[in-house]
């Protein structure tokens, strides 16, 4: 049963294989021997998912199941789940038991998704390597002795071990495309405001996203359909229709112009990462599209303004925990400021303080011209740079990451490299892109990925190139030795 | 660029952050070395391109006027370190 996409399974529990209940048990079981290795959970909703598991079985029995009912789901800890533990990987909110469901989330449910639990992260949402969480980090499970990226490593880790067949992450920079990189899976951020932002704990407002992370491009196809739509309750969703993203899933690529941005190609990156993508391009071409060499000249620029642009809003986000209405709060305060102080001293982690700390400095009196402003310049170049490609090219194509995954604790010292790293996901973010992974390959048995890089609201046609791609290609069948 | 103690002690003030003793050498290292990265947005040469605050265009949405929320005070209080009479308690601020 683990080794079944979501479209699989689907059918199975249509033709009563075998039942929700049997399934989510089957996955509970799973998670129950190999997460302690992985440290992919810090939740787990056993009774809480059998209850929706026998209740989504009652409601196919009456005939009324959707695609997505009784289809196990493990969700990201940064989701508010009403009544459930929703820690953000955070000390902050260890002791948060949310009081509301996020929209999100109540779409899934109504989906008849079955909640196994949450998922492991970066502390609120900041890092690649899942090292940052409170809880410990993420193990890969392809190897143990690496990080599955982050900051959606727990969903990551999850599905490539086949203790969930699907999960959702957020992506702000990168954290549900890197991970999914990392891990062999499928990841797709979608455009800015596809997907509501209402019950997600922010990290940066401008450049947040939810989305799948799944097996295979038919699976991310079917849960970001569950997952998208206009809400009242989010200033920023997008009102526009809902498409079926698996209509086109089958459409001929013939005569698609695909771009390769001459950046992503140059220095930094891992030239047999750059092979494998070269691959993927050929195999393109044979499926009747046509390659396009492009250029995006402000590439460069990207990491430096991101490393503005969302500290700055962090700062801002963060400040709402300060000890009084929800979350950590420290021992005997002697006076207001030293609650807040000593609350969000002890309550955060060294990251999130280092980079609400460079947020604070870039937005502070003398330096906000220069570091923010600017920065919010040059989003607007590199989002030009985007529209002019997409005048000549349909998708654009490049390497999800300069490299495979990298060893735990290599880079938690040296947050420069790490920030480095992002550097083929981030302007997506701040374009407001949609943006995914897909498995394009292995190197020394790390999985490695290829982006597809969308025009505004154009996921459909990501997920027909990804599917196609996934048609004449079996990366994404492959299974972690250990987790078979 | 260099982040000296004085800086970073201005800036966790304005962040409300408290410092452990051990954390000032590591943080003024790695924050002197994201701020050498960040010191290139403010060499770019941006012209007269206009700032980008976020990806969407157009105006916030307005809505009807109208009681859309319950009160849930008591669910919001239930989770509050510190709460009494329908109130957050927090060390008093005026003598």
């Amino acid at each position: 049963m683990h080794h079944m996409t979501i479209a699989q399974l689907s059918r199975e529990l249509a033709n009563k294989t075998f039942s929700s209940v049997e399934l989510t048990q089957h996955f509970i079981d799973r998670i129950k021997q190999y997460d302690p290795t992985l440290n992919s959970f810090i939740t787990v909703t056993e009774a809480q998912a059998l209850s929706a598991a026998k209740a989504a079985d009652a409601v196919r029995a009456a005939g009324k199941a959707g695609i997505l009912t009784g289809i196990p789901i493990a969700q990201k800890d940064i989701f508010c789940t009403q009544g459930v533990k929703t820690s953000c990987g955070s000390k902050m909110l260890d002791n948060f038991i949310s009081p509301y469901n996020a929209t999100l989330i109540e779409k899934c449910n109504a989906a008849g998704l079955v909640m196994l639990g949450k998922t492991n992260m970066d502390e609120f949402a900041m890092g690649s390597s899942n090292e940052t969480s409170f809880y410990g980090s993420v193990k890969n499970p392809w190897e143990t002795a690496y990080v599955p990226g982050g900051s959606s490593g727990g969903s990551a880790a999850a599905v490539a071990a086949r203790l969930a067949p699907c999960a959702t992450g957020t992506d702000t920079g990168g954290s549900i495309r890197q991970p999914a990189a990392l891990c062999n899976l499928v990841g797709l951020k979608p455009t800015y405001g596809r997907v509501s932002r209402y019950g997600m704990i922010a990290f940066a407002s401008s450049l947040d996203q939810a989305g799948p992370m799944t097996l295979t491009a038919e699976d991310a196809a079917l849960l970001l359909h569950a997952m998208a739509g206009f809400d009242e309750k989010d200033s920023t969703s997008i009102q526009a229709p809902v498409p079926d993203y698996t209509a086109h899933l089958n459409d001929s690529l013939e005569g698609l112009r695909i771009g390769l941005p001459q950046e992503y190609f140059g220095e930094g990156l891992d030239p047999r990462v750059g092979q494998l993508i070269e691959e993927a391009g050929r195999c393109f071409e044979k499926l009747g599209a046509k390659l396009v060499k492009i250029s995006l000249p402000h590439t460069h620029f990207s990491v430096p303004a991101y490393y503005v642009v969302a500290p700055a809003e962090c700062s801002s986000n963060l400040s709402r925990f300060d000890g009084v209405r929800y979350g950590y709060r420290c021992e005997n305060p002697i006076d207001l400021e030293d609650l807040y102080k000593r609350s969000r001293g002890e309550g955060f982690g060294n990251e999130v303080k280092r980079r609400i700390m460079v947020g604070t400095y870039a937005l502070s009196a003398g330096y906000y011209d220069a570091f923010y402003g600017k920065a919010q310049k040059i989003r607007q170049l590199i989002t030009q740079d985007f529209k002019h490609a997409f005048k000549e090219v349909d998708v654009i194509l490049g390497p999800t990451t300069p490299n495979p995954a990298f060893k735990l604790g290599e880079k938690k010292n040296d947050p420069i490299s790490m920030y480095l790293s992002d550097i083929y996901t981030i302007a997506t973010n701040l374009a407001g892109l949609p943006g995914m992974s897909l498995p394009a390959g292995f190197i020394d048995q790390l999985p490695i990925g290829m982006q597809l890089i969308g025009n505004y609201l154009q996921e459909g046609q990501l997920l027909n190139v990804a599917h196609r791609y996934q048609q004449v290609t079996d990366w994404h069948t492959r299974t972690p030795n250990n987790y078979r | 660029m260099i982040i000296d103690e004085t800086i970073v002690n201005r800036i966790a003030h304005l962040a409300r952050l408290s410092l452990q003793d051990g954390d000032m050498p590591v943080l003024t290292d790695s924050l002197s070395k994201v701020f050498t990265l960040l010191e290139q947005v403010s060499a770019i040469d941006t012209g007269d391109c206009a700032a980008m605050a976020h990806p969407l265009e157009g105006h916030l949405r307005w809505r009807e006027d109208n009681v859309t929320e319950h009160n849930q005070r008591d669910a919001f209080l239930h989770i509050a370190p510190r709460a009494e009479a329908g109130l957050f308690l927090v060390p008093s601020v005026i003598e």
